[in-house]
């Protein structure tokens, strides 16, 4: 009997060093513990998809959902970098800030907290700074662009079909004017864009967009001014890359004043301000990343300095359609949907567009000087612009200003 | 014959001893943690305890998380201390806000011109300099309008902020860095070139240094020296300052000069001192809380730390809750008016003495 108990011991024993070998290598679930910094919090869209993304990826890892510590409302300021103290000294072993103005500041502190992790999200610094533990990582947010902005051309084509513009919604050079809000004029909101555009482009080939800028990336009063402006214009179809319902909203009082305007969201579905008009939205599944990265915690394997993933791993989608998407768009967003999921289709395929009347040969994405020019990576192969190329950089690049938008302030 | 009284009479206290004043502060303080208990008990159902706890640990839980409190409450402080003078002399400056952005956006220029060039000495020094005079600046302008055209100060300071905000915008869009983000960064962020250096081993210790420096002296300045008196002087009558002989015109653009001066100093505590970079939260509308922390204290610059210590566990006590709790800012900024509301009133009680009808019959009766 006591022999018996003695080898039981002994094989305790010998089975808990087993398993402290195997944690020295990751964490376990239940051990790891997150820090997640927001520049907003659940008032907004942007933030709401980030920290259900996190939530959904805890869910699925089954890591406790008490293990994260969320910092609300963090300015693009000394406020990143206390959070981000804040964080480590809680004893966070992965840092996630969500702006991207916290990445100076995440990579302040990620340089005095080498034996931790830091996922500037949205940033594009990673690499540049040298420092192994500082990681960016970026949905292809493009991609879903484009296939918001193929439901809106659907739309387009069935308004113009059935009569329904006016000679306001049409330019001097007979194009459909449609209309963009953006937030800043950064290679981020460009890409947006353009996507969205050649999305509209690849269904009515008579468009053209005037983009107007909010310089703020949570302004509901400032994009509702913004799509009013484009909408007294003309514009019949508008977009958002902001993070408040303040545009939809106004496309909804104007649809009601009995005009004929319809808009694209982001982040959130949209029809909940605007049922009426809120076709669908850009989305991003910020789980699949978050999934990915704390995976990596676990199992204790690296996680690549800069990610980038899209349709073919799951990280970008459409919200549902409105009731008033014409018949055919369903089948038409799935055909797409399957072709940038497969690769055969390219939303940057440079035969699509042109930059001063010529279709674009050669782009540098990387700048390493700093004076706002890219000195190497080139990002066109194949007649096609590689963005977003996990190669170079996970954050945008693409900031060609191409024929056919106008960008108004 | 019948005498219609009101219900309430209000009358003014002819004076109050310090400890009876200060107990109506503690009792209203206390009262004002029940209504928020019943708040935060009423509406999320959580230990009320439990909150205030939470409070405590945002603003002072670990050694790093008070001295991130001692920072900003001595940037709050440096702003309250610099609109004292103004004040004491009924100059209603409420454009601190823009007086802080440019000092900062002076301080961000001799960072950003001078980062590779200087000794972190020397730009310390040039910062600090030039941040005094473009604070002052910003306050003379309104001043001199005042004394020579007798323009309305309250409306000229605040609408000289919208100017200051607006030149901040602009120059960050000249140094953003990198060129779209419409951010500067971190200034100097691999030489730390321009930034305080840390003292006795704490990256913050200069800011709170200096600010004490500035708050004895200015508590000095105005109840020991001779232009002190004639700012209280012009304060409690611009004619009877005259009649003393007093240059009420001199005397107003200078308190303005050196009140947008430490305002502007400030600016420069901020950049070089904490943020390491400019934008328009740089100020963040601490100029407008100083305000409160100036009045609350009643321009003596000591009952200012205490005032502005207050405000900004406040903040990090409602930035707590709403990471601990996952509340909402909103519902931890309604404890915090509630707080305020109560503070603030307590004056009241401490300026007046409410009486009621009854009472007054009795002193009738008796006489």
């Amino acid at each position: 009997m006591k022999k018996l108990a003695s080898l039981l011991l002994a094989l305790c024993l010998v089975m808990s060093l087993g398993v402290s070998a195997l944690a020295a290598d990751g964490i376990a679930p239940e051990d790891l513990k997150i820090g997640m910094v927001c520049i907003g919090d659940n008032n907004s869209g942007y933030d709401i998809a980030h920290i259900t993304g996190l939530e959904k990826a805890m869910e699925t890892l089954g890591i406790p959902a008490e293990n994260v510590i969320y910092k609300y409302n963090v300015g693009e300021n000394e406020e990143a970098a206390d959070a981000c103290y804040d964080l480590a000294d809680n004893g966070c072993q992965i840092i996630f800030t969500d702006s991207y103005g916290h990445q100076t500041y995440t990579q302040q502190v990620a340089s005095e907290y080498p034996e931790l992790t830091f996922c500037a999200m949205t940033g594009d610094l990673a690499a540049l700074s040298g420092l192994s533990n500082l990681k960016n990582a970026f949905n292809h947010t493009f991609e879903s662009r484009y296939v918001s902005g193929v439901v809106a051309g659907m739309k387009l084509a069935e308004l113009i079909e059935n009569g329904e513009l006016t000679d306001e919604n049409y330019d001097a050079d007979g194009n459909v004017k449609i209309g963009y809000v953006g937030a800043y004029p950064y290679a981020e909101v460009v890409s947006g864009y353009t996507a969205f555009f050649l999305g509209i482009r690849s269904i009515v080939e008579n468009v053209h967009m005037d983009v107007r800028y909010t310089n703020s990336w949570f302004d509901p009063i400032a994009e509702a001014e913004a799509a009013n402006a484009l909408m007294a214009d003309g514009c019949a179809i508008i977009s958002q890359h902001a993070d408040s319902t303040g545009a939809p909203s106004a496309v909804q009082a104007y649809s009601e004043a009995g005009h004929t305007v319809f808009c694209v969201g982001y982040n959130i579905d949209m029809q909940a301000v605007a049922p009426d008009v809120a076709l669908t939205s850009a989305g991003n599944d910020w789980s699949v990343y978050y999934t990915f990265a704390l995976q990596s915690m676990i199992d204790g394997t690296e996680i690549p300095t800069d990610w980038s993933e899209g349709y073919n791993e799951g990280a970008n989608y459409i919200f549902p359609l409105n009731p008033c998407c014409p018949e055919g768009t369903a089948e038409k967003v799935a055909e797409v949907e399957a072709g940038l999921t497969d690769g055969c289709l390219q939303v940057f395929d440079c035969s699509t567009f042109t930059v001063d009347g010529e279709q674009p040969t050669s782009f540098l994405a990387i700048d390493l000087d700093g004076d706002f020019n890219g000195d190497e990576g080139e990002a066109i192969s194949d007649g096609v612009f590689h963005e977003s190329d996990p190669a170079l950089r996970s954050a945008p690049y693409f900031s060609l200003r191409i024929d056919g938008i106008t960008e108004l302030s | 014959m019948t005498k219609h009284e009101p219900l309430i009479h209000i009358v003014k206290r002819d004076g109050m001893a310090w400890w009876r004043a200060w107990a109506i502060r503690l009792i209203s303080a206390v009262m004002a943690l029940l209504v928020c208990a019943l708040f935060i008990y009423g509406l999320t159902k959580l230990n009320p305890i439990k909150v205030y706890g939470a409070m405590w640990e945002g603003a002072f839980g670990s050694p790093r998380r008070a001295w991130i409190t001692a920072r900003d409450t001595a940037i709050l402080l440096c702003i309250g201390v610099g609109l004292a003078p103004a004040f004491m002399m009924r100059f209603w400056n409420v454009g601190a806000e823009g007086q802080v952005l440019m000092g900062g956006c002076a301080t961000a220029a001799v960072l950003i011109y001078g980062g590779a060039a200087l000794p972190t000495w020397a730009l310390l020094c040039a910062g600090a300099l030039a941040s005094l005079a473009a604070g002052a600046l910003w306050g003379l302008i309104p001043a001199l309008f005042k004394a020579r055209w007798n323009t309305n100060e309250t409306l000229f300071t605040l609408m000289m902020n919208y100017i200051a905000i607006q030149i901040t915008c602009f120059l960050v869009a000249t140094w953003e860095n990198p060129k779209g983000s419409n951010s500067v960064g971190i200034i100097n962020q691999k030489t730390q070139a321009g930034w305080f250096p840390a003292l006795f081993g704490q990256q913050y210790m200069m800011n709170v240094i200096l600010v004490l420096a500035l708050t004895v002296g200015v508590f000095l300045y105005l109840r020991y020296t001779k232009q002190g008196y004639e700012i209280s002087v012009v304060g409690e009558s611009e004619n009877t300052a005259r009649y003393a002989g007093i240059n009420v015109r001199r005397v107003l653009v200078r308190t303005m000069a050196i009140s947008g001066a430490i305002c502007g100093l400030s600016g420069f505590v901020a950049v070089a001192g904490s943020s390491h970079t400019i934008s328009t939260s740089t100020a963040g509308g601490r100029g407008f809380t100083a305000i409160i922390v100036a009045w609350m204290a009643k321009f003596n610059t000591f009952v200012m730390v205490l005032i502005a210590l207050l405000l900004v566990f406040l903040e990090k006590g409602a930035v707590q809750i709403a990471s601990q709790f996952h509340l909402n800012d909103y519902a931890s900024d309604v404890v915090t008016g509630i707080i305020l509301f109560f503070l603030l009133g307590s004056e009241f009680f401490i300026q007046y003495s409410l009486r009621f009808r009854s009472h007054t019959h009795a002193k009738e009766a008796e006489a």
